[in-house]
């Protein structure tokens, strides 16, 4: 699939997003700003990118507790996500929530996830409701390997193609389910077979390569819009950090440097970069002129959120039930 | 006024709904030809079609999270669970999902969903299709916990847990759906977090869930002969839960006794008696008395069944107790 120039950027600039955003929480989580766990997403950029470039604001996804990437593709605002992070009342969750429940329903995010697989059923059902609804949005759902052995998975996965719903479950296989790799915790090797248990196409992809990323969910959330069921997309990847950023050295228990390093090899944000400046998209000053603005949005964010109040000791009480 | 049964009331409550709003649709297993494990749901399938009465796969957190991801996106489900036993597959969905969202999500998106299900003994059905662990999920911030005890509060309150914009654990009991009661045909509502006065007394003060209401009635009546005036209050919801109404009751006659299903131990029971200790302890003038289940699995065999469930010989025996402070 030969992307346009403009959609080139666009993926461009989320990528870019993602990663400056996740290094300023490596910062501010070190220096105490963000209390609490943060799963980092550096290294997974394309796969939140890539699929979400192809949907509607009216789309639906769930998340995960690495969650980050996906909202920030789905169109979150940087200085309510911090906010959040530093667990201030301006935030998306106004401080309840935290980086693993972040959430709006107004574009679509139906909520990052603290638990592994939890999300699933949730997507199933607002597919379902789409369905009912007569509309033609589509539902992506977003987990990982260690969450693709839980019974959920496994329960979503037959309700949705029992039921052909418009829904997208999108695996981010990172070899890792916090520290058991992939060959622990799994007799296979590509998650997407499981697709055939349901009868479902099941695809695995490069989860580095952008491009890869885009086509495939293109073709995905175009066949279940179009009312025609279900996929399962595997994306390979890899997470650069430990499984947060209280983990251990970092994952290096359990990984071996040299693997971080060959991974970080295939860095898809650089991978993108190779190809924009290849096909002469932007050059090289452009590229920095972009990352320069991020950067500013991101301090405009940090900034927001130093600025906001804590919520007020009465909030606790609020929100329990809709009144 | 005609009587329905408990199981009709819900089903009729149920057909309104559906009828009523576009939004309203049904989920679980066995709901549909079936027609609910106790009937519940019966021609409601007929009526609807399959677009809106959905026999699921068994397969309890599948369908309980579609309920919660359909509800967070604009549809109102009512989901059953055959057995409050089958509850414990879909803990997550349940405890971490539905009772959190709004909340996690600082008072974005709602779960207006209600799901069904039922308690109690005395089927023969053992350890793990009887039990009555309702007062679990009141433990459990962000849940509404409804316990009807008559065919004319299930419809109603039935009617408002639909309404409800949060999630509502709708507790039913098993050895009340055949029981008849004077049921309105048309559609009302009854609020949540008001207690009934099933019976006026000045010595001592039941509050009674579920199937120990007529229970407890029964044994006031008997007592009545012997010139004790027994109070009987039934909750009706436990989440919210009348204080007020319990409260003003205790002080009036002194002396409480709680009978519920569940096992004694930290059950609703537990939680009403404390509340009458901290804030009415000056009014009592007996200990406080708890009816229940023991601290066993639900046995299979008939008369341990039978010694099992709290009945009439058990409030009995509790009224006896507390005679000794009359």
């Amino acid at each position: 699939m030969n992307l346009s120039r403009r959609q080139m950027l666009n993926l461009y600039r989320k990528m870019i997003t993602i990663r400056l955003f996740e290094e300023k929480i490596i910062d501010l989580y070190a220096r105490g700003f963000i209390p609490g766990l943060a799963h980092l997403y550096i290294g997974e950029e394309a796969v939140a990118a890539g699929v979400c470039a192809n949907l509607r604001k009216d789309d639906y996804i769930t998340s995960t507790h690495r969650g980050h990437g996906h909202v920030i593709a789905k169109g979150a605002e940087l200085k309510y996500m911090m906010a959040e992070l530093f667990g201030k009342k301006t935030g998306y969750c106004k401080g309840k929530g935290g980086s693993m429940h972040i959430a709006d329903i107004d574009i679509g995010v139906l909520g990052a996830n603290g638990i592994a697989g939890g999300g699933i059923p949730i997507a199933v059902g607002a597919a379902l409701s789409s369905k009912m609804r007569k509309t033609d949005q589509v539902t992506v759902c977003f987990f990982g390997d260690g969450a693709s052995n839980n019974g959920v998975f496994h329960e979503g996965l037959n309700f949705a193609s029992v039921h052909h719903l418009p829904v997208v479950f999108v695996c981010e296989n990172n070899l890792y389910g916090i520290s058991v790799s992939q060959k622990q915790h799994q007799a296979i090797q590509d998650i997407s077979i499981r697709a055939v248990a349901y009868s479902m196409p099941g695809i695995s992809i490069n989860g580095n390569d952008v491009c890869v990323v885009y086509e495939a969910s293109s073709k995905s959330i175009q066949r279940a819009r179009a009312g025609e069921g279900p996929t399962l997309i595997e994306c390979k990847t890899y997470r650069w950090r430990g499984h947060h950023e209280g983990d251990p050295n970092q994952g290096k228990r359990y990984r071996t440097m040299d693997e971080v390093e060959e991974w970080m090899e295939k860095c898809p944000i650089k991978k993108l970069e190779e190809k924009i400046l290849g096909e002469k998209v932007l050059t090289k000053a452009k590229m920095n002129k972009i990352r320069e603005e991020i950067k500013i949005e991101i301090e405009g964010a940090e900034k927001f959120a130093n600025q906001s109040p804590f919520p007020d000791a009465k909030d606790i009480y609020e929100d329990v039930f809709v009144s | 006024m005609r009587e329905l049964t408990y199981a009709q009331a819900i089903n009729e409550a149920l057909m309104q709904n559906l009828e009523r709003d576009e939004r309203v649709f049904l989920m679980g297993e066995d709901i549909g030809k079936y027609g609910g494990i106790f009937q519940a749901t019966a021609g409601l399938l007929d009526r609807f079609g399959s677009g809106r009465v959905i026999d699921t796969p068994i397969s309890e957190s599948g369908f309980v999270g579609a309920a919660i991801g359909a509800a967070l996106t604009g549809m109102r489900p009512v989901v059953e669970i055959m057995f409050i036993d089958f509850t414990t597959v879909a803990m997550d969905m349940i405890v971490n999902q539905m009772a959190k969202i709004h909340y996690m999500f600082g008072g974005r998106g709602k779960i207006p969903l209600v799901l069904r299900t039922n308690i109690g003994a005395g089927r023969g059905a053992a350890a793990q299709h009887s039990q009555s662990f309702h007062a679990f999920f009141v433990h459990i911030p962000g849940l509404k916990v409804i316990t009807p005890s008559t065919p004319y509060d299930a419809k109603g309150l039935m009617n408002t847990a639909i309404q409800d914009e949060n999630p509502v654990l709708f507790i039913e009991h098993k050895k009340l759906y055949a029981i008849k009661g004077e049921v309105p045909e048309e559609y009302y509502t009854l609020p949540f977090g008001k207690a009934e006065l099933k019976k006026e007394g000045k010595d001592i003060t039941i509050v009674a869930t579920h199937a120990m209401v007529s229970r407890s009635l029964s044994v006031a009546e008997e007592f009545a002969k012997e010139e004790i005036d027994i109070e009987v209050v039934d909750p009706r919801t436990l989440r919210p839960l009348d204080k007020d109404s319990i409260l003003r009751s205790v002080k009036k006659t002194g002396r409480l006794i709680v009978a519920d299903e569940g096992p004694v131990t930290c059950g609703i029971s537990a939680e009403i008696s404390a509340t009458v200790a901290e804030e009415a302890v000056e009014y009592l003038q007996a200990p406080i008395l708890r009816v229940g289940s023991p601290d066993t699995p639900v046995p299979f065999s008939p008369p341990l069944e039978k010694i099992y469930i709290p009945d009439e010989e058990d409030v009995r025996e509790a009224v006896q107790r507390m005679k000794a402070y009359l």
